[in-house]
């Protein structure tokens, strides 16, 4: 056990370090630091002056050593175009992220294990059929046109929710939260369905397809012929047996969740990560771009560590493989 | 697409005739019939008996193929050329669509916030789309294949090399590393070329982000074809490593790159209309459908709901059919399933 999460880890760090020297050859290839920071009149000499005090001169290892080592601290320099320092900005804005992906996966597991254990047991029923048939409509519809039909239906049309932002916060120290506000709540209502639905789906099929292999297996006959009611069977014995895969799914399901909050903050205007990275890429503010790389590398990294460790944790039949 | 796929598969795995080898009759054969033509053989395949039997698999197949001659054949059925300035009137801009009040006749779908017919613009839009979509997965199959054969025929350093790239880089969820590609490669062009060269750079990031699933699966092929015959045969006679993998592992490791590559064109069009519809892609001077729905959502609050409610059911429709063909098309050519 400890062998194997060591191994594990030792990859994890091969991966950051593999991405973090991806993010620092941004600063270089992606226009001139110098330029970034000068105008265009500067003399000469504050241009090498500037070059020397940004330890341009060193050379390219002595450059990324310090660059780890910064960032190992959370310091990735000042934005080019909001002249602050980069952590501060993504820790300012991720609240709206986390709270977005928080609730978008909530409403997933929700909805997408409740669907799956209805469409696995109930095979044959209408419901299940349109269940099914909707899943695969779900993975065809690209997030940004759920979101652009949600806003037309519920906000340009019936007038019912806010379209864009993300409502009134309320701060708690060093996070600011919408989820105690009303008009939060009716905020990330179309944004977490948006972002949710995709996830949703997924968990649909999975949990459908593990349901179904599990009712075949010989326990559950025996639970059958022990004359235990369907209920107990359904839930104490089918649905616990399913859960393993699916956490392990959800788990890492939940990094994509932070990737696609991209797509669906840009769409609602909502105030996070996603969009900031956005904006950064359009007006090549390298240091946010860099930060954000990393960012979201250190996150999955990270789930995918935890849950291959929960995962060998919870199923004993793993441990006797890797032993 | 399926005939070719049954031609590979009884080439394949189970005896090692290969389809160049000469299947005529012999002298020593006289007397048996003929070994069945290509078609025959085709019609004959479980694949096609699969493929008939499905009627999902047949009308997402017909909707497929019907919507990508349309779009390639734009410029001859599209009724108006949406990039010839003589044909676009702004007077005639934001009509809504030929059956509802103030629609017109001669545009079908209703015209965009420039005069531009939507019916035609969705044409042209979807052409670009089918291209990019087809071009980056081929290149991301090109890559990945070839990557893969070279990880499972060599083996030891190589092998490892490349797995652990491809390991890294399925850390980052695609469309996420296809928008960062997306955007380094740009701000590296001049600021004038930036549009013209916007597909290629399209094509690429999404190309570059899609190998990794085609190398894995062809190296788990290429391990288990290089342990049979035919490759020790070739081996044995001094073939060189780059002809073995090239003229006798490649074409029988490509059955499961099919599925791949269906699965695959449906997610690059996802991601070349996400890409465009965050403003990172095809420019709006030569839309694409995520283009054109980024232009029209902005008109959405004004209540102009056609200019991108018919773009996105194009790419809806387009992205659900070629689903729909992965799916059972994985499900057919899957052997356990049979």
């Amino acid at each position: 056990m400890l062998g194997f999460i060591a191994r594990r880890l030792m990859q994890s760090l091969i991966v950051m370090a593999v991405v973090s020297a991806v993010s620092f050859s941004l600063f270089n290839f992606v226009g001139d630091p110098v330029n970034n920071m000068v105008g265009q009149d500067a003399t000469r000499e504050r241009r090498e002056q500037i070059r020397e005090a940004l330890g341009l001169n060193d050379s390219i290892l002595t450059q990324y050593g310090r660059f780890v080592g910064n960032m190992v601290q959370g310091d990735f320099g000042l934005s080019y175009r909001i002249k602050r320092p980069v952590d501060e900005l993504i820790l300012e804005r991720l609240p709206a992220t986390l709270e977005l992906v928080f609730v978008s996966a909530i409403l997933a597991m929700g909805f997408g294990i409740a669907a799956g254990v209805y469409t696995g047991i109930r095979r044959d029923s209408w419901l299940s059929r349109a269940l099914l048939s909707g899943s695969l409509v779900g993975v065809s519809l690209p997030t940004f046109i759920i979101g652009i039909g949600l806003i037309y239906v519920f906000a340009v049309n019936l007038r019912w929710l806010p379209s864009s932002g993300r409502g009134g916060t309320v701060d708690l120290g060093w996070w600011s939260t919408s989820l105690l506000t009303a008009d939060g709540w009716s905020s990330i209502i179309l944004p977490a369905i948006t972002l949710s639905l995709f996830q949703a789906t997924m968990i649909l099929r999975l949990v459908r397809a593990e349901m179904l292999e599990v009712m075949r297996t010989d326990f559950i006959k025996f639970a059958r012929a022990r004359g235990l009611g369907e209920r107990t069977i359904n839930f104490g014995h089918a649905l616990k047996n399913t859960l393993v895969p699916v956490v392990t799914i959800i788990g890492l399901n939940i990094g994509n969740l932070i990737a696609f909050s991209v797509i669906t903050e840009t769409v609602f205007q909502w105030p996070g990560t996603g969009l900031m990275f956005i904006q950064a890429v359009d007006f090549v503010d390298v240091p946010i771009m860099a930060a954000y790389l990393v960012f979201v590398a250190l996150l999955f990294v990270t789930i995918n560590l935890l849950v291959d460790i929960l995962y060998v944790a919870i199923d004993p039949r793993i441990r006797i493989g890797t032993a | 697409m399926t005939d070719a796929a049954h031609d590979r598969r009884d080439d394949g795995s189970e005896h090692p005739i290969r389809p160049d080898e000469d299947l005529r009759p012999r002298a020593d054969d006289v007397g048996q019939p003929p070994p069945p033509g290509f078609w025959r053989r085709a019609a004959d395949s479980d694949v096609f008996y699969s493929f008939v039997r499905s009627p999902t698999a047949m009308v997402a197949a017909a909707v497929t193929i019907l919507s990508m001659l349309a779009c390639f054949a734009a410029p001859l059925i599209a009724p108006f050329d949406p990039f010839d300035p003589a044909q676009i009137s702004l007077w005639d801009g934001k009509l809504p669509p030929a059956w509802a009040e103030g629609g017109r006749a001669e545009y079908l779908l209703g015209t965009d916030n420039q005069g531009r017919d939507m019916l035609s613009t969705i044409l042209y839009g979807g052409r670009l789309s089918i291209i990019v979509g087809l071009a980056a997965v081929f290149l991301g199959m090109a890559l990945g294949v070839m990557l893969g054969v070279i990880s499972g025929y060599l083996g030891g350093a190589v092998d490892a090399l490349i797995m652990r790239v491809a390991d890294v880089q399925l850390t980052i969820p695609g469309l996420l590393l296809a928008i960062l590609i997306n955007g380094i490669a740009r701000t590296m062009l001049p600021p004038e070329s930036r549009d013209e060269l916007a597909i290629y750079v399209v094509i690429v990031a999404i190309g570059l982000t899609d190998w990794p699933q085609f190398a894995r699966v062809v190296r788990g092929a290429t391990l288990v074809e290089s342990q049979k015959e035919y490759v020790l045969a070739a081996r044995v006679i001094g073939l060189p490593s780059w002809l073995i993998m090239l003229r006798h592992v490649l074409p029988n490791v490509l059955r499961p790159v099919l599925v791949l590559a269906t699965i695959g064109l449906a997610l690059a069009i996802i991601a070349e209309a996400t890409l465009s519809f965050l403003g990172q892609g095809i420019p709006p001077t030569t839309p694409s459908l995520g283009t054109l729905i980024r232009v029209g959502n902005e008109y959405l609050f004004s209540g102009l709901w056609w200019i991108t409610f018919f773009p996105a059911i194009a790419l809806v429709v387009l992205v659900f059919a070629v689903n729909l063909l992965g799916d059972w098309m994985r499900d057919a050519l899957n052997p356990k399933l049979r």
